[in-house]
């Protein structure tokens, strides 16, 4: 049995202390009252009020929104499909080359990623804007999607789908019936991933945006590079309770989900016995 | 019929995403080393000449038929280059074995706690990786100024008598990396101590080894894949890195991410900054390779 040494319990306690005091005091020092935002002056929410006034920063968002929104689902879609060919299709020609081209983009330096997109989207004379941040997000996104979802491919019982193909269901029916009910949690959080993913991104979105698509890292970084400011504070605090809301009720439906398979599962043990 | 169905089901589950990813990955890539050829027969600052891209290939193609060779400029160029490279390999290098410093102990606190808490440590480690990379960069620097909060709290203390001057430096990046990118190195690492059998430990033990050794002898090199795996994830990325080295490094720092945008966004040179990502290219081949070796045994071992 293993033990939980002293060195264990301080290792933790400090890993998750340095992993999560930069992330505490940020919000902290949004609310503070003094420009400067390293002295503490009092407690004020006056920089959430100029952030709602200011029309660029509301802009930005709406834009980075819109293509997180079309890239998580686009990047969902394709990733899911990656994954099947992946893991239940694995014999076709050249597999090789696309799981090389699923696994790259995982760590490929964004600024490589960007560039090429960039010099693609030139080459073929598309317009650069809106619809090019959000076709290279799909792309970059769809590969995590094809991680994630592939792994729960991997780990659950095929006998299942084979049950369902020999009893006569079609191989599009056992995917949305058998399959899709199965991975669905890991399908899910592909979205979720891919949602922030694109959230988040600054480097690949500023090399494949052009006129009228800043999203809001973008501006968020124009800013930063000026200097550290409450107001930027208050918009990363509000994007950090977003996420936190989001992964507080994702942990509590996914733990639910959990009690129900266990309770399905022992009542069919009793019902066999 | 379902002989039928399934074929066609098979297929296009195969088709779309490879279709996609070779058009929005793989050319791509073919034409950023198009035009990075290219550079050798029209760099020609302060002005790219107009590269007639809106031809499509076909056109840079003819373009560079029509102009003669001159690698001299890059060449003059090179050291910066050059130095650019070694300082981002080295930068990573430090870094990747920094995180790895922190992230084990943590991940092996996490796999010798009790049971019932893992679920809860697993996701506290995933968590921060849900929030914005650059909001992560961001709140370092107010910690690491001079007058910053860090400083703060070492004088208040009395454990400095002047400020540490640590940001634009690249001690500022080795702890923007190593903050960044922790998570991805504490999973695998995680993922393979928790699969280990303890009972080796105990049996090394009862054989009279020492934990010390057992650890080394034992845990160790069973977690290495973990290792590995985690070694690449931050390694790899931190190359390239743009971010960390921009905002919290200094003007004096080279980082081969922060030319590439520079030589791209404010020299607006096209042809030298696809060459420039041909060779970061050319340089992370191997690790990627690795990395792709070790997924794809990973995912056999899986099935």
């Amino acid at each position: 049995m293993p033990r939980w040494s002293r060195f264990n319990i301080i290792s933790v306690v400090l890993g998750f202390a340095f992993l999560y005091l930069p992330i505490l005091l940020l919000v902290i020092f949004s609310f503070n009252e003094s420009r400067l935002v390293t002295v503490w002056a009092g407690f004020s929410t006056k920089w959430y009020v100029a952030l709602f006034q200011n029309q660029g920063l509301i802009d930005a968002a709406w834009v980075t929104i819109r293509v997180a929104l079309l890239t998580a689902t686009f990047a969902t879609v394709l990733g899911t499909l990656a994954a099947l060919a992946l893991v239940r299709y694995s014999r076709f020609r050249g597999r090789l080359l696309f799981s090389g081209m699923v696994y790259a983009p995982l760590v490929m330096p964004e600024v490589i990623t960007g560039l090429s997109l960039l010099l693609l989207f030139v080459a073929v004379g598309l317009d650069r804007g809106f619809w090019t941040v959000t076709l290279a997000h799909i792309t970059f996104a769809m590969c995590f999607v094809a991680v994630v979802v592939q792994s729960r491919l991997l780990s659950f019982d095929q006998s299942v789908e084979e049950a369902a193909l020999d009893l006569g269901a079609t191989p599009l029916r056992t995917f949305f019936e058998v399959t899709l009910p199965i991975i669905a949690p890991a399908v899910l959080s592909g979205w979720m991933l891919a949602f922030t993913l694109s959230l988040d991104d600054l480097v690949i979105a500023s090399f494949t945006t052009g006129p009228g698509a800043t999203t809001l890292p973008m501006k968020i970084y124009s800013q930063v590079r000026l200097g550290v400011t409450p107001e930027i504070n208050a918009a990363c605090t509000i994007l950090i309770g977003f996420v936190a809301i989001g992964v507080l009720i994702a942990s509590i439906v996914t733990k639910q989900r959990e009690l129900q398979r266990q309770r399905d599962e022992h009542q069919a043990a009793r019902g066999m016995s | 019929m379902t002989k039928l169905g399934n074929a066609i089901f098979r297929r296009l589950v195969i088709i779309i995403p490879y279709a996609w990813l070779l058009f929005f990955f793989l050319i791509p890539f073919l034409i950023v080393f198009r035009i990075a050829l290219s550079t050798t027969a029209i760099a020609q600052p302060p002005y790219v000449p107009v590269f007639s891209l809106s031809d499509g290939i076909s056109g840079i193609w003819a373009n560079l038929q029509q102009l003669s060779f001159d690698n001299f400029i890059w060449l003059t160029e090179d050291t910066l280059y050059l130095n650019a490279y070694l300082s981002s390999l080295k930068i990573a290098a430090i870094s990747t074995f920094l995180t790895l410093l922190i992230a084990y102990p943590l991940a092996y606190g996490m796999a010798q706690a009790p049971r019932s808490w893992r679920p809860t440590l697993l996701m506290l480690v995933i968590l921060p990786f849900w929030t914005s990379f650059l909001i992560r960069v961001y709140a370092w620097i107010a910690i690491l100024k001079p007058e910053g909060l860090l400083n703060q709290f070492l004088l208040s203390i009395g454990l400095i008598d002047d400020p540490l001057i640590i940001l634009n430096t690249n001690w500022a990046i080795y702890i923007g990396i190593v903050y960044s990118y922790l998570p991805f190195m504490v999973l695998p690492i995680y993922s393979a101590l928790e699969k280990m059998d303890h009972s080796l430990i105990e049996a090394a033990q009862d054989l009279g080894c020492p934990p010390i050794t057992a650890f080394w002898k034992v845990t160790f090199p069973l977690s290495l894949a973990g290792v590995v795996a985690g070694c690449m994830l931050v390694f790899i990325p931190a190359v390239g890195e743009f971010v960390i080295p921009d905002l919290l490094g200094g003007s004096q720092t080279l980082m081969i991410g922060k030319t590439l945008w520079n030589e791209f966004n404010a020299n607006r040179d096209w042809p030298v900054s696809a060459a420039v990502a041909t060779i970061l290219l050319l340089i992370l081949v191997v690790p990627i390779v690795f990395f792709q070796n070790f997924q794809a045994k990973a995912e056999e071992k899986g099935k």
